[in-house]
């Protein structure tokens, strides 16, 4: 079968470029079309590295990443390519350094092949906030790819890379991949640096992949995480090896159903998450039926919190630099900026911000109880499946009501995954799971499982 | 109506690390090319983390624990939000309600106590400059202090007068100088102060209903001025039935007084709120104790130890225990025991050596010898020296008489030699009457 390089899974491409049959030039030659020919309908990108062949052909293949071509969320630090995070404040920055995760990639012979589209300054889970436009899902561009890191999930759903970064801050990993039907792993806040990603939501923002399967996001992984002496918050836990054995035989986990999060799925969705429950149990895991608080309480927390730290982040673009004032932010920004400066003022603060802390530790502690009976818990990514195009306009809420089911996760710093899980109307839905703090290793390797199972990751959209 | 002044100060000390507060530039910038010491962190530039320098953490504990505070163990740093030019984040990097350093105090000589609110750490603003370029007037940002180490020390509104809180402004940059954690230089800005200065009529308990802050003032002196200027101002409004504007002055040397600035009759709202990009700090008892150990004697205890141990004057005391360049003289000269303290203390204080100190205390030692070595004038020394000269030195006996005259300064200088310091007109004259 003579397959399309920009169809290929980076352990597949590195097989090839190892044993010679193309080059890292011709594997990124082929993303490169493959942009040209459907970006102007996805619109997954908001800017190419004009010098991406030239890195391609210099780069040594033996490297962990060596020539694979990979997307970067618009909102990670690229040095000397645009930066913009969607927003026209940020229309003409070219950033002076790299973001460590960019670093790290390209210490590993990572191919960097441009930036992807996202909401702007990730205030979203639609990427229809983008002041560039809003990027399609591709298996139907009437739908929305979800977000922020829609770009990055749409382009590795469409094939235009071979994987790529986004970020997390409550869902925006998780959402768009099981939207576009990839792999989206948010590891443990403070397991990955944020040093050099334009600052959203400071205390629960995680980088993480988006992939074509569970493999290529735990090589990814164990790339860019670490402790990171330019992000204090980065933690000093060692990174458990995730490069995972081929054959999985991890058995007997116990992993937890949250009766709260099946309440809010809708019951297509909730068919199918009990489905890929179903599978774990035959694969030999015990499913176990818990209860949480109902994730209902972590909207008001989460809202809080991130448009606090939201309006403090935002400051700096002050009109004094970057080109473009203050007038240059979008209705989505300001209006967050209004919210956060509100909940921190004088007076209020006791009432907004100190309050939302408490319940976000009792929503900690909650978690910590469960995972001392249950070694995962299934954390459905979304309540179903790609919304319509124009969803997200006039409903300041929109991102809190899609990512409701793994914001208590994020919050609480925990790092999950989501995985293809099915279809409902042609429309993908993914498969969730979450884990203790700094277990990357488990969630990835009961996800393989799960991966090896079906044949969701293989299905593609006609494009 | 007699009045009662209402002061208290703010104090900034730059603490002097070899790097800023968040990031590895350094932090000795005075002087330095504008914006050559500078990166991503300290000028805010998206994606930039602060991660803190651990010796300012250090640093601004141990001048908590020299002004006898209470140290916070668990403590953290919080964001301080408001826009300004020279502050590149829009937000400082400081602390709000758990400071490193509470609830501590100083006493003046008079045995009045000082309370002191808080030490906390914070980091430097950048510098504008106003100039013209190309015939435009602009302003510029210089960055490289941004994210230098500062200390903010608040004291209660305990002072009553200028010569208070002179004492004690001094006295909390010899503290500084004796940590050896900044040089504390008010010409160049390492040190500043702010006064928060009113008055009310004396006797009431209830601050008054305003406060006028007096910044950015360069010396001490002018500190001192500038707080009895605005006394007798704030006395004559309240005498003439007016209450004095809430506002912020500044200090002008050509009018001898201070002018309006701004007037501040909004409180600002910072919107404090945790720091979020850097984790919270526990210390432990140990740590703490073991810093408290680590602090070098400071400036009071070595004015008492000089008044008991050498029995100085107060004044000569706290002269010497303000530097310690001269304090370690001091006491490397003290260990000889032919020269009292007070001689010691006198010559040092006095500058009779030069304008620049001796560069150890056997230096000092030597000089005091030499200055005790006064002319030896006793005839019958000098005469029993000429004596044994003479029988030594027939030759030159023959020259003089013959009336060479440079034989007999020959001689001189061999009898000075066995003396050391001596009358040489005295030995001219005995040698002389002994020759002839």
């Amino acid at each position: 079968m003579n397959r399309n390089l920009h169809s290929f899974s980076i352990s597949e491409a590195r097989e090839g470029l190892k044993s010679g049959k193309f080059s890292s030039r011709e594997l990124l030659k082929s993303c490169l079309d493959r942009i040209m020919q459907l970006d102007t309908k996805i619109h997954a990108f908001v800017s190419l590295n004009e010098k991406a062949l030239d890195e391609a052909d210099s780069v040594d293949i033996n490297k962990p990443l060596g020539g694979i071509p990979i997307a970067i969320k618009d909102n990670f630090l690229t040095h000397n390519i645009r930066t913009t995070a969607s927003s026209k404040v940020l229309d003409t920055y070219i950033p002076q350094y790299d973001s460590t995760v960019v670093k790290n990639l390209k210490n590993a012979g990572a191919v960097i092949i441009g930036k992807t589209n996202m909401d702007s300054w990730a205030h979203g889970s639609s990427t229809e906030t983008s002041d560039y436009g809003p990027t399609l899902n591709p298996w139907n561009t009437r739908h929305l790819p979800g977000g922020s890191s829609g770009g990055s999930a749409a382009a590795v759903a469409a094939d235009m890379c071979l994987a790529a970064i986004g970020s997390e801050t409550a869902g925006s990993v998780r959402q768009p991949s099981a939207w576009c039907s990839v792999t989206g792993f948010k590891p443990t806040y403070g397991r990955v640096s944020r040093y050099g990603v334009i600052a959203m939501a400071s205390s629960t923002d995680s980088p993480g992949p988006i992939t074509k399967n569970v493999e290529d996001a735990a090589l990814i992984t164990g790339v860019i995480a670490g402790k990171d002496p330019f992000d204090a918050t980065t933690s000093s836990q060692p990174v458990p090896n995730l490069l995972i054995p081929k054959k999985i035989k991890q058995t007997g986990l116990r992993i937890g159903l949250p009766k709260e999060y099946l309440e809010v799925l809708e019951p297509a969705s909730r068919q199918v998450i009990l489905n890929a429950a179903k599978k774990m149990e035959d694969l030999g895991h015990r499913i176990i039926e818990i209860s949480l608080i109902h994730p209902k309480y972590s909207i008001g927390v989460y809202t809080i919190v991130q448009r606090s730290e939201v309006s403090s982040n935002l400051s700096r673009y002050d009109g004094i630099r970057y080109g473009n004032n203050r007038s240059f932010f979008n209705q989505e920004a300001k209006r967050r900026i209004m919210l956060g400066t509100f909940a921190l003022s004088s007076g209020y603060y006791d009432h907004y911000y100190a309050k939302a802390q408490k319940v976000r530790t009792l929503i900690m502690r909650d978690f910590e109880k469960a995972f001392s009976r249950v070694d995962l818990i299934i954390d459905p990514p979304s309540p179903g499946p790609a919304l319509k195009v124009g969803a997200s306009l006039n409903a300041p809420m929109f991102g809190e009501m899609q990512d409701i089911l793994v914001e208590p996760s994020s919050i609480s710093g925990l790092p999950g995954i989501s995985v293809p899980g099915g279809f409902i109307d042609q429309l993908p839905l993914g498969f969730g799971l979450i884990g203790p703090q700094f277990h990357e290793d488990r969630i990835l390797e009961a996800a393989l499982q799960y991966q090896s199972a079906t044949n969701w990751h293989e299905q593609k959209p006609i494009l | 109506m007699s009045w009662q002044t209402v002061l208290g100060f703010e104090v900034h000390i730059e603490l002097a690390t070899r790097s800023k507060m968040f990031c590895g530039c350094p932090a000795d910038h005075f002087g330095k090319t504008p914006n050559s010491q500078t990166c991503p962190v300290c000028l805010g530039l998206p994606g930039a983390l602060p991660v803190p320098n651990v010796r300012a953490v250090e640093w601004c504990i141990k001048l908590g624990l020299a002004l006898n505070c209470q140290i916070n163990r668990f403590s953290k740093f919080d964001r301080k939000n408001y826009f300004y030019p020279d502050l590149p984040k829009g937000y400082q990097i400081s602390q709000y309600d758990q400071p490193f350093g509470h609830s501590g105090h100083l006493f003046l000589s008079s045995g009045k106590k000082i309370r002191i609110t808080r030490v906390h750490l914070e980091e430097d603003t950048g510098k504008l400059q106003h100039a013209v370029v190309e015939g435009k007037k602009v302003s510029l940002i210089d960055f490289n202090r941004s994210g230098v180490p500062l200390v903010e020390i608040v004291t209660e509104p305990d002072f009553t007068d200028s010569s208070q809180s002179d004492e004690f402004l001094k006295e909390i940059q010899n503290i500084v100088r004796a940590l050896d954690i900044s040089r504390a230089d008010m010409e160049k800005g390492s040190m500043r102060l702010e006064a928060n200065i009113s008055v009310m009529p004396a006797g009431q308990t209830n601050l008054p209903p305003y406060k006028v802050e007096v910044k950015n003032v360069n010396s001490f002196r002018f500190i001192k001025k500038a707080v009895d200027f605005e006394i007798s101002r704030h006395i004559k409004l309240l005498e003439s039935g007016k209450t004095p504007k809430q506002e912020t002055r500044g200090y002008s040397e050509s009018l001898g007084g201070t002018v309006s600035q701004r007037s501040k009759e909004e409180a600002h709202d910072y919107r404090y709120f945790p720091e979020p990009d850097i984790p919270p700090m526990t210390f432990t008892n140990s740590q703490i104790n073991k810093w408290l150990q680590e602090l070098p004697p400071l400036p009071e205890q070595i004015r008492s130890e000089l008044i008991s141990n050498f029995t100085l004057s107060s004044a000569n005391a706290a002269i010497i225990a303000s530097n310690q360049q001269m304090y370690n003289i001091f006491t490397q000269a003290v260990s000889d025991p032919e020269f009292s303290p007070k001689a010691i203390a006198d010559v040092l204080i006095n500058k009779r050596y030069g304008p620049v100190l001796p560069k150890t205390g056997n230096d000092l030692i030597k000089y005091l010898k030499s200055l005790n070595q006064t002319s030896i004038s006793d005839s019958s020394q000098i005469t029993e020296a000429v004596k044994k000269i003479i029988s030594a030195n027939p030759r030159a006996i023959a020259d003089i008489k013959s009336g060479k005259q440079q034989a007999l300064f020959y001689l001189i200088g061999l009898i000075k030699r066995d003396l050391g310091n001596v009358d040489i007109s005295l030995v001219k004259k005995i040698l002389i009457e002994q020759i002839l």
